[in-house]
Parts: structure tokens; sequence; C-alpha cells
């Protein structure tokens, strides 16, 4: 029993020690300094804390490293193409183009998503059919992707980042390790979507009592709020849900067959056929062209498509009204004020924000 | 030495008897009640696996199929029938059929007394609680009910499609909120759920609620979804017709404990 209390005693004693070695040597390592998100006043009156991973805490380095990777052509396969090659910023960190090429030239077979307010999407479920759960995990695919980035694996990508001058003491402020991983590369590129906040549009100043709304443009949000004419905000959001999108998945009566099957294919379910995510609809000024292929030039086709366009299907939505008459049959002059009104969305700051372009 | 280290030995036995004492001393008067809600069209009990691929027939004989039902209560309460004292639990439920996850309410601050107690809750927000924009969880869900409208929040969307036996099957969208009278002038909306039943919380206990999702469209009111199946938020008589219907939704289940 003697011995019994020493031993636990020696051992408190030996604890309490390794730790203060431990804080010391913290103290000889780099510490990165935490980033702040700049939040928009109504976002944070109106929506919940934006997801930060607690395995992935957003820092100055990190989010810094991020941002070079992003524009980085060292992530393809022979130095041609960034992700920002399919995101840019002009276009709402998306594409101008209907199908993005890949490095050889090959086209996909989807609309590059724009790249706005991700840190509030709260599924955390990625691209237009949602297959990748996580911010971080989105980033992994497009690297190794064949039509895309058209690396062969990860690990040349990370063999390219570990030989390179610069990347190893750069991940070495932002992660402490200087051994450049996939999972540490895509850590970063996530930190700095992260930062990607649109919330300074026209309507924003609205809402934050800085602006006055048209009248045609008020009259497009009545048009917009009105179950019996738009119907939008069951899937976009509205005045009190600024992310202007529910994130959620819908048959949008785009086709009565269908080619991509969307969610269909990610979850197997065959009332998932048909089904994407809803995009949000700020930035459309710069987003075209739209939908999950990109087949609407115009905001005018994509109205006119939820006027008169819509095709029936199994799996379409409930909330697409009249479908037997194609759609909600807006009027011209509704049809013009919705559009003044979902142009009020579109935040020319976003685009331009420095802290978003390549150095 | 050995005695700094036996009293220290003490010491830590003592700290851990006097918790374990603590918890007994709080079970013996206040219990923990958590409610646990079942979903069902009449004798078919309904979850995420299941409500989505379902035939279901209305009491006006319509077949359909549920796309979503999402719904929220409010001030779920415990009222005391011995002294009529109330335990009203914080916060209100949001629930998603297609998530599991939303569909028991285990609230946090909860150390009911022992008891025979009756439950009643609000279906939606009452006018107190119905504030336009007030709760960022249900803005992120898009659960915001029109200005237009009244404001405020949805108590109900329930969505699909009827007459899916037939080669024109149509969609319906029954929704429920504020009820607007004319323009600019609105009618609350919400409906005192209360269970007749007593029962005695003599331990921690959970309570299973049951909801008959067919009631929406049997009782008093048979719904015909050929007259009313979209738009419904605008209409009055409609929104009336449900916040009646919702009355006999709700049943008291099992009660566990």
């Amino acid at each position: 029993m003697k011995y019994w209390i020493t031993y636990c005693l020696l051992t408190i004693i030996i604890c309490s020690c390794s730790k203060s070695e431990d804080t010391i040597n913290n103290n000889d390592a780099y510490v990165p300094i935490p980033y702040q998100l700049e939040v928009p006043q109504h976002f944070d009156q109106l929506l919940i804390d934006p997801i930060i991973p607690f395995d992935n805490p957003m820092t100055e380095e990190g989010v810094s490293l991020g941002k070079r990777l992003f524009y980085d052509r060292i992530l393809s396969v022979d130095n041609t193409k960034a992700c920002a090659s399919c995101h840019m910023p002009q276009n709402g960190f998306s594409d101008s183009n209907k199908f993005s090429i890949g490095v050889s030239g090959n086209f996909g077979n989807r609309n590059s998503m724009p790249l706005i307010n991700l840190a509030w999407n709260f599924d955390d479920k990625y691209f237009w059919d949602g297959r990748a759960l996580g911010l971080e995990h989105q980033a992994l695919e497009p690297v190794t992707n064949p039509i895309e980035l058209e690396n062969p694996s990860w690990s040349d990508v990370e063999d390219r980042l570990n030989n390179h001058p610069e990347y190893p003491n750069l991940f070495n402020q932002a992660f402490g390790t200087s051994t450049i991983t996939k999972d540490l590369v895509t850590k970063a590129i996530a930190q700095f979507e992260r930062t990607l906040i649109s919330g300074n549009s026209k309507f924003d100043k609205f809402l934050n009592g800085g602006a006055t709304l048209t009248a045609q443009e008020q009259e497009g949000l009545n048009v917009f709020m009105d179950e019996e004419r738009g119907d939008c905000f069951h899937c976009h959001g509205n005045p009190n849900n600024p992310l202007w999108t529910d994130n959620q998945f819908h048959n949008n009566g785009l086709d009565a067959t269908f080619t991509d099957l969307g969610l269909g294919a990610v979850t197997g379910n065959p009332n998932d056929n048909g089904k994407f995510r809803s995009p949000t609809l700020r930035n459309l000024a710069y987003t075209a062209p739209y939908m999950h292929d990109g087949r609407f030039l115009t905001l005018d086709d994509v109205i006119e498509h939820y006027s008169s366009g819509l095709q029936n299907s199994s799996t379409i939505d409930p909330l697409m009204k009249k479908v037997e008459q194609g759609g909600v049959q807006l009027s011209e002059e509704d049809k013009n004020n919705l559009k003044a009104f979902l142009l009020s969305l579109s935040d020319p700051s976003f685009i331009n924000n420095p802290a978003f372009l390549p150095q | 030495m050995k005695k700094i280290a036996t009293l220290i030995a003490l010491f830590l036995t003592l700290t851990a008897c006097s918790e374990d004492a603590d918890d007994n001393a709080v079970a013996e008067t206040n219990a923990s009640v958590s409610f646990k809600f079942t979903h069902n069209w009449n004798d078919q009990l309904l979850d995420s696996s299941n409500f989505e691929n379902l035939d279901l027939t209305n009491e006006n004989g319509e077949v359909i199929n549920i796309d979503r039902i999402r719904y929220l209560i409010s001030r779920i309460e415990l009222i005391n029938t011995d002294n009529n004292l109330s335990y009203v639990f914080d916060g209100y439920k949001f629930t998603d059929l297609s998530n599991e996850d939303t569909y028991d309410f285990s609230p946090e601050t909860n150390a009911v007394p022992l008891g025979n107690y009756q439950l009643k809750f609000i279906w939606g927000f009452n006018e107190q609680d119905n504030i336009n924009g007030a709760y960022p969880d249900l803005n992120i869900a898009s659960w915001n009910w029109p200005d237009m409208l009244g404001g405020g929040y949805h108590f109900l969307q329930f969505d699909g499609m009827y007459n899916v036996n037939t080669t024109n099957p149509a969609p319906f969208n029954y929704h429920n909120g504020t009820a607007r009278v004319s323009e600019g002038v609105f009618e609350q909306n919400f409906a005192t759920i209360t269970f007749s039943e007593s029962f005695t919380i003599s331990n921690n206990a959970t309570i299973e609620v049951k909801m008959n999702i067919a009631q929406f469209f049997t009782n008093p009111n048979t719904w015909d979804l050929n007259v009313l199946d979209t738009p419904l938020m605008p209409n009055y008589t409609a929104q009336k017709m449900m916040q009646e219907n919702v009355l006999s939704v709700f049943s008291l289940g099992e009660i566990i404990q």
C-alpha cells in the first residue's frame, strides 16, 4: 500500500513534468493567427453560426495558403488548370461555359457550381448531386477527376507540393507540419472557400436600411413571395433567409425523362432521381448559364421555364405548381418585375473583393 | 508523507460519494421528461424509410403520395392535475419526417416535479412567439411565412401528389400558418392541443405522442383535394379548416418510465 501511494504520486509528478515539456515545445512552434470571418450583420442576426469543422479551425495562414492553392495550377497534372479555372471570381466563382473544360480539353456534364456563402450550407453536402459530405471532401475529387485536373493520384500532387520551394514552409505555418498531404491541401482550400461571403447586394443594403428598392424590384419580391404567382420562396429563401437557397434537393421539372439522375445516382433511391441542389440566387448577374447542366443562357429563360416550361415526371417536386399547364403562367409584367428583384441580389463587391482575388 | 497520501485518497473518496448523493436527491423529487413523436396514416406507421413509397387513401377517396412533411409545435407543457401548476418546456419542436433525428424532443432544462399531469402544446407558434425572422434555425430551413400573409412561420408543410391512381396526378401543398382575412388583415391560426388523459410521472419518463396524418383530411372537415390542392396559403377558408382538423391529429401514446 505504501509503495502504491508512492507510485501514484510519482506518476502525477511525472505527468505534470511532461505537460510542461509539451508546453515548452509548443511555444517553439509557429502559432497561426485565428481568422475572424467577416459575417454580415443581418447574417449574424438571422442565421445560425457558420460551419467551421472543429478539426479545421480557420487561421490567417490557412486562409492565405488556401487562396494560393485555389489559384495555383500546380494542382493540375500539367500545370495548366487551377480550381479558379472553373470557379472564376468574375463569374461568382462559377464558369461562364456551360460545361467546364478539363486539362485535356474534355468537357464535363454539369455546370460549375458557384462558390458563395458555403459556410452556411448546413447539411454540408456539395456538388449538384450532394455526393461530397463536407467542404474538405468536396475539394478532393476534382484534383484526380480524369476530365478535370486529371492527376493520376493525389500522391503525385503531394510530391509536387512537398518538393516546392515555398509550400512546405507555408503548410508548416498553417498546420504545424511541413509534410504536405491531400487532407491538409483540401483543409486549406476549404478555409479559403469559407471566406467567400456575399452579403452586400442592393437587397442586403435594403434589409440593413441603406438602400431603397425600386417599385419594380419591390413588386418582383412580391411575385417571388406569392404562392399564387412565383412561389419561389419555398426553395430559394426569403428576406429572413438571406442565403437565397434552402440547400436542399429538388426536381424542378426540367425533364420528363432523366439522362442525369442527380441525387438519385448518389443515394440509389429512385425517389431522388432528377433531383439537384438548389443553388443560391445571389449573384445571378454573373453566374450564367443556369441549372445543373447550364441549359439556360439567360435569366429570362429560367423564369420562362417556371412559368410555362415545366416537364412532368414521377419525382417532380409538388411545389412545381400547375405542371399540367407547364407552370405558374406569369404575366409579362410579373416576369420583368421578378427579374428586376432577382438582379438586386447581385453583389458587385463580392466579385471584386481583393481578398478573394489572386495577388 | 503516508498521512498526506491517505488524506488525498480520503478526499477523493468523499468527493465521489457526494456526487452520487446529489444525483439521488434530484431523482427523488423531480423527473426528466422527454417526448417521442411517432407518425402514422391510420394503422400504417410512417417513418423516413417508407413515407415516400406508400399509396395512401384519404377520407374523400383520393389516393395520394407524400413527398414532404415538416411541422412545428411549441410550448410543450405538463399541467399538474392536483395543483394546476404548469411546467412549460423551453423551446419548440421542428420535425421533418425525412429526418428521424427530429422525431424526439429532449428539453435541456428538465426537472418536472413528480405528480399527476396532463399534456398540452401549441400547434405552430402562438401570437406571442410567432415573430418574423426571430429563430435562425427555422430561417435556414426556409420555414418563414410570407409577410403578405401575416409573416412569422409555417406551422405545417405537407406536400405530395394526389390522384396518383389515375393518369392525371396533381400536386397538393397543404401548408398551414397565419390566416389572411383580407389584404393587410390577418388572423392568428395556431391551435392548442390538449390531451384529456391524466398520467402519473413517478420517474424519468418518455412520453409518446402519436400523429395521425390522415386526420388532416378527415375530421371535422372531409378534405377534397380536387377542390383544395394548391395554393392554400392565401386561402382563408382552407387555413381555418386546417386549424380545425389539426385538433384531431394528435393522441397520447405509451408512457415509459
